[in-house]
């Protein structure tokens, strides 16, 4: 193993322990039910960066993967009551199953046709589970949670710790993917996609992988997300709003790096939630869209661009 | 077949290739065969189909018409990065570098992946190759460099260099001279040579006549999608129709 890789693992590990000791310590449940909506967010911008940072192919469906995820959950544990891990490895699976067919279709097609595919996946799979009777139809459904296991005092720690094993799950994934053969192949398309095909890049099959993994990795985090609010509606559960974020969090983090994403998702995840509840919960979409122009404007490459620049002007200003 | 007429098989086969667009006829009933190891000129004025050809060779477009067999095999239906593993490199007209990288990772993208999994190499070798490459390109020194950063020259030479990694059997070099100066047309010149000296067949798509003449073993011109003329250099330059479709007499 790498240093590199020897200190990520690291990290890793502190970061899971940390989140463990804290459902220890704390008593108040609203960390958790704060931090948990950070951490699907970390999770979901980690893996829209997969395809849209490293092979720069936008997906606008986020919510459709999600969504998918919440209610794949929600059909499991009203008809088979299947356990949370259950629900979150089907809902992988069906977000791969998803990413493979909608990229195997709108990938071929170079450029923007992947967006405006995914902007219809969202609104079709949306009336589709808005007219289906079993799982709610429009009006949504309730959610019984399950007795909560020991060492977990509530429900929602649980989920906080489950969201927290996600992120870990999504950062390795991503972070092999930038440091493997892959990454260089999914830049080089996203260079020049003829040159890199020329140069001997599947280029296809590595973008419809990109889909698959980040299909997947959106989903899975979905899934919990019944379980947290007790309760799912279509409309909230296919809401753009976690495209829109999603996206922004990325561009905001910059999608070079695999930090990228969990720093924008760090840092708009949590003024959002200060702003839900200082000012308002509508606030929190203003703050985005100004916080967008803004990172567009003055740092387009995201915080991972302007954290390098920095230190390149450091080193330079020492010679 | 071939006109000269070899025991071997054609490296290259093009057989009745036709390539429209539209209602325009980009190439019209194109065959040649190219043999193993030969030095190949491909001429004519622009626009009249070569590198639409080297577009259909390499893959980049998809032909309805006629077939293009390589080393025995019929790739026609073949994407590009297929064609890339079986042999056949090509370098842009206009240099396409993948910006977001080095000159070095450039080319380590050609030798990752344009090799298959039966042929696997150790990292340590692979750079070797890669940094072997860049001297005889003369870009070693810049290997680390950013490839935005590069001259033109040097672009055109990463082009080749990054063609080379490939590990070819086949090198198509599109116009890989336009807008050098004279002593640096020599270098790409006796850089294709030597190439063509290890077992690498070379087509070369070039304007100046010079070059082409020094370089080729066979010419074939292309006019308007057709081939006009195909054979020794010095009897492609001297046909009447050739020089009607470059002087436009």
């Amino acid at each position: 193993m790498s240093r590199a890789s020897i200190r990520f693992w690291i990290g890793a590990t502190v970061f899971l322990v940390a989140i463990a000791l804290m459902t220890q310590v704390i008593d108040n449940e609203y960390p958790f039910f704060a931090g948990y909506v950070i951490l699907q967010f970390i999770v979901l911008a980690v893996a829209w960066s997969i395809l849209g940072g490293y092979a720069g192919y936008v997906n606008f469906g986020t919510s459709a993967f999600f969504g998918l995820g919440v209610y794949t959950a929600v059909f499991l544990s009203k008809a088979t009551g299947a356990p949370l891990a259950v629900q979150i490895a089907a809902a992988a699976i069906v977000g791969a199953l998803l990413g493979f067919a909608v990229g195997l279709v709108t990938l071929r097609m170079q450029g923007i046709y992947f967006s405006i595919a995914t902007i219809a996946l969202t609104i079709i799979i949306e009336t589709t589970v808005t007219n289906w009777r079993f799982v709610g139809g429009a009006a949504g459904i309730q959610m019984q949670r399950p007795p909560v296991m020991p060492p977990f005092h509530s429900y929602v720690q649980m989920l906080f710790f489950v969201q927290a094993l996600l992120v870990v799950l999504a950062v390795t994934i991503a972070r092999y993917t930038q440091i493997s053969w892959m990454g260089r192949g999914l830049q080089a398309l996203k260079d020049d996609e003829l040159a890199a095909e020329c140069t001997g890049v599947p280029t296809l099959r590595l973008k419809v992988l990109a889909c698959v993994i980040s299909g997947a990795l959106m989903c899975a985090a979905g899934a919990p997300a019944a379980m947290y609010l007790q309760y799912a509606d279509p409309s909230s559960a296919f809401n753009l709003n976690y495209s829109v974020s999603v996206l922004a969090m990325s561009l905001i983090g910059g999608t070079a790096h695999w930090v990228g994403p969990v720093l924008g998702a760090i840092l708009l995840g949590t003024t959002q939630q200060l702003l839900a509840v200082t000012i308002s919960s509508e606030a929190n979409v203003l703050v985005l869209g100004v916080m967008l122009v803004l990172f567009v404007v003055a740092a387009p490459e995201g915080l991972i661009g302007l954290i390098r620049r920095i230190g390149r002007n450091r080193a330079g200003g020492r010679t | 077949m071939t006109p000269q007429g070899g025991p071997k098989l054609p490296l290259l086969r093009i057989a009745a290739l036709t390539k429209r667009f539209g209602g325009f006829t980009a190439l019209d009933n194109v065959s040649v065969d190219i043999r193993p190891g030969e030095r190949f000129g491909l001429i004519g004025p622009n626009g009249s189909g070569k590198t639409t050809l080297i577009n259909c060779i390499s893959g980049a477009f998809r032909t309805e018409v006629g077939t293009v067999v390589f080393r025995g095999e019929d790739v026609t239906r073949l994407p590009p990065h297929l064609r890339t593993r079986r042999g056949i490199a090509r370098s842009f007209q206009i240099p396409r570098p993948f910006k977001s990288m080095t000159v070095a990772e450039n080319l380590m993208v050609a030798i990752d992946f344009a090799t298959t999994a039966d042929d696997f190499v150790p990292a340590a070798q692979r750079r070797d190759a890669m940094m072997s490459i860049l001297t005889r390109t003369g870009l070693a020194s810049k290997a680390d460099m950013s490839a935005t950063r590069l001259s033109q020259v040097e672009l055109r030479k990463m082009e080749l260099a990054r063609a080379i990694a490939t590990r070819p059997k086949l090198l198509i070099s599109d116009e890989a001279m336009a807008g050098l100066s004279s002593s640096e047309v020599d270098e790409v010149l006796d850089l294709l040579m030597t190439l063509a000296g290890q077992d690498i067949t070379v087509i070369m798509i070039e304007h100046i006549m010079q070059a082409v003449m020094r370089f080729s073993e066979r010419v074939m011109c292309l006019d308007a999608g057709r081939i006009i003329a195909i054979g020794a250099p010095a009897e492609v330059l001297a046909n009447q129709r050739v020089q009607e479709a470059y002087l436009g007499t």
